[in-house]
């Protein structure tokens, strides 16, 4: 195994990754590394696996064949504790899946104390201090229900933070949000990889993804495309599937009929 | 005939629309007015007044049947609720288990206590268990054996709504959980079951009103004086005295704690119909 004694462990390394629904082969052989402090983010057409990808990573989907590991642990390891994995990975997802029941502050502190056997006290100051990074002090009493989607989502981001995780998944963490709410979420993203967060961020805002990833990776049909700088895959891309993609994106009122350009 | 005239036709035939309803209505109020009068010609007065308005009698059943009877019928009620609120959430976890044989078990439950009349119930608790395991005796006496075929007829119904419940709590609920480090077993208990809880609350008080009714097949068992609740204590009364006045007491008896119930039902619902908007 290459990920020990190489210097710089990658944070993030998945090999030779399947996975099918049924007789849908959704990832087909998908090799990624993220090293640590790194963002990278996963862009791609819907239904080319991004989302599917990046809940392997956390087990939330279980691969049908290869391996994921996460600081060195193998995360698709059957004998491994998934449960003490998943508190070193945070998650955000599309849509936010804040405990409705519990208010902003409890949202935080429940994961914290039952999960991490945290006191009372030391819980509610972590979680103090993760919502003011996120802007969000004056909503720790409020209920989710009350909030904007861009503020359920700043309040999710805020309770993965809370765990103290070496990596952050984004899956779509704005698709759900209203377009002038996006903003504020991304202002955190970014304030978070300033930080030196590790992050990986299945995403359709390219805007982001060019100035804040460090690489982009392109997917489609369930393998990696193309991959590199942000300037290189979205700015010159050299594979005509990236091209056709993103011009679709950019410009949707050009996009052509013909679909049928997958293998 | 000129064109304005066959313009004007289709309006002229017949009723207006307006007319038409005008009618509609006035032949609903008239088949209730008549309804009512035959009612009060045809009904013997004095012989129900007689029956089931004595108010001496009537007199004669308080405090008991608040102290005793109501009581009686409150405690069979609540025991048989917790019971049945127990193992319903049991059950709707089986039901719910990714092991076969749960399942099926959970499955087979279910449709035998939902298909069996309540009576049935109580007659195989009363006879049968007694036969089937002699010398045992089901601990807590009669408020035993009521707890036990009120809860395993309530846990049936309230197994399937619990079960609707939980898999009411969005999956993204129990994903976010499990992807903060919550393991399945406490992510069920400290996210999904109070969320579950919230949804299931005015079906579940709608249970405890079927309960409240049902407790009165305890007559069935057998029971001793002190055991009676309203049903039984009414019956008693009106055989000893030939009046069904006792009836109509225990009646309202009920009634004094259903509407309410039902009301509290209705509040719960708007306001959780409120919440999920």
């Amino acid at each position: 195994m290459s990920n020990e004694n190489t210097g710089a462990v990658p944070e993030i390394r998945v090999s030779g990754l399947h996975k099918a629904f049924g007789d849908n082969q959704v990832l087909r052989g998908i090799d990624l590394e993220i090293g640590a402090g790194e963002v990278v983010c996963v862009i791609g057409p819907s239904g080319s696996g991004k989302s599917t990808l990046l809940r392997c990573v956390n087990l939330l989907e279980e691969p049908t064949a290869g391996q994921v590991f996460v600081g060195g642990t193998e995360v698709t390891d059957p004998d491994v504790d998934i449960d003490a994995v998943r508190r070193r990975i945070g998650m955000v997802f599309q849509q936010f899946n804040l405990f409705p029941h519990l208010t902003v502050t409890d949202n935080l502190t429940l994961p914290q104390r039952r999960v991490l056997g945290r006191g009372k006290e030391e819980a509610a100051e972590v979680a103090a201090e993760n919502l003011r990074r996120v802007g969000l002090s004056e909503k720790a009493a409020a209920y989710p229900g009350s909030l904007s989607g861009g503020q359920q989502q700043r309040v999710a981001i805020a309770r993965a933070l809370a765990m103290g995780p070496e990596v952050m998944l984004f899956d779509e963490p704005t698709s759900a949000l209203d377009p002038e709410l996006v903003g504020d979420v991304l202002a955190v993203m970014r304030m978070l990889a300033d930080e030196g967060m590790t992050m990986m961020v299945v995403t359709h805002e390219m805007s982001f993804a060019r100035e804040v990833a460090d690489r982009v990776v392109f997917m489609d049909g369930g393998v990696v495309v193309e991959e590199g700088a942000p300037a290189q895959v979205i700015g010159a891309p050299t594979h005509d599937r990236t091209r056709h993609f993103l011009s679709r994106l950019l410009d949707p009122a050009l996009a052509e009929v013909e679909d049928k350009g997958a293998p | 005939m000129t064109e304005a005239d066959t313009r004007v036709q289709p309006r002229r035939k017949g009723l207006s629309r307006r007319q038409k309803r005008a009618v509609s209505r006035g032949v609903q109020y008239a088949v209730f007015v008549a309804a009512l009068v035959a009612f009060a010609v045809t009904a013997d007065w004095e012989q129900l007044q007689n029956q089931f308005a004595q108010v001496d009698l009537a007199e004669r059943m308080f405090p008991d049947i608040i102290t005793l009877a109501l009581k009686n019928t409150v405690l069979y009620t609540v025991s048989g609720f917790v019971f049945g609120l127990v193992l319903g959430v049991v059950v709707a976890l089986m039901r719910l288990s990714s092991v076969g044989p749960y399942r099926w078990l959970a499955g087979i439950y279910i449709e035998i206590f939902r298909g069996l009349p309540a009576l049935l119930i109580f007659i195989f608790v009363g006879v049968a268990v007694p036969l089937a395991f002699p010398g045992t005796e089901i601990p807590g006496g009669t408020y035993g054996k009521v707890a036990l075929a009120l809860g395993l007829v309530a846990a049936a119904y309230m197994a399937e709504t619990i079960r609707a419940g939980i898999q009411a709590v969005p999956k993204g609920q129990m994903e976010a959980a499990r992807s903060l480090g919550f393991s399945h077993a406490r992510a069920m208990v400290s996210i999904i079951i109070p969320q579950a809880f919230r949804i299931v609350i005015p079906p579940l008080t709608n249970e405890l009103v079927l309960l409240f009714k049902d407790s009165s097949l305890v007559l069935f068992l057998g029971v001793t004086l002190e055991e009676r609740e309203l049903s039984k204590f009414g019956r008693d009364l009106a055989s000893e005295t030939a009046n069904s006045t006792p009836i109509l007491v225990a009646g309202l008896c009920y009634l004094l704690v259903t509407i309410p119930l039902g009301f509290v039902v209705r509040r719960l619902e708007a306001k959780a119909g409120e919440a999920t908007k």
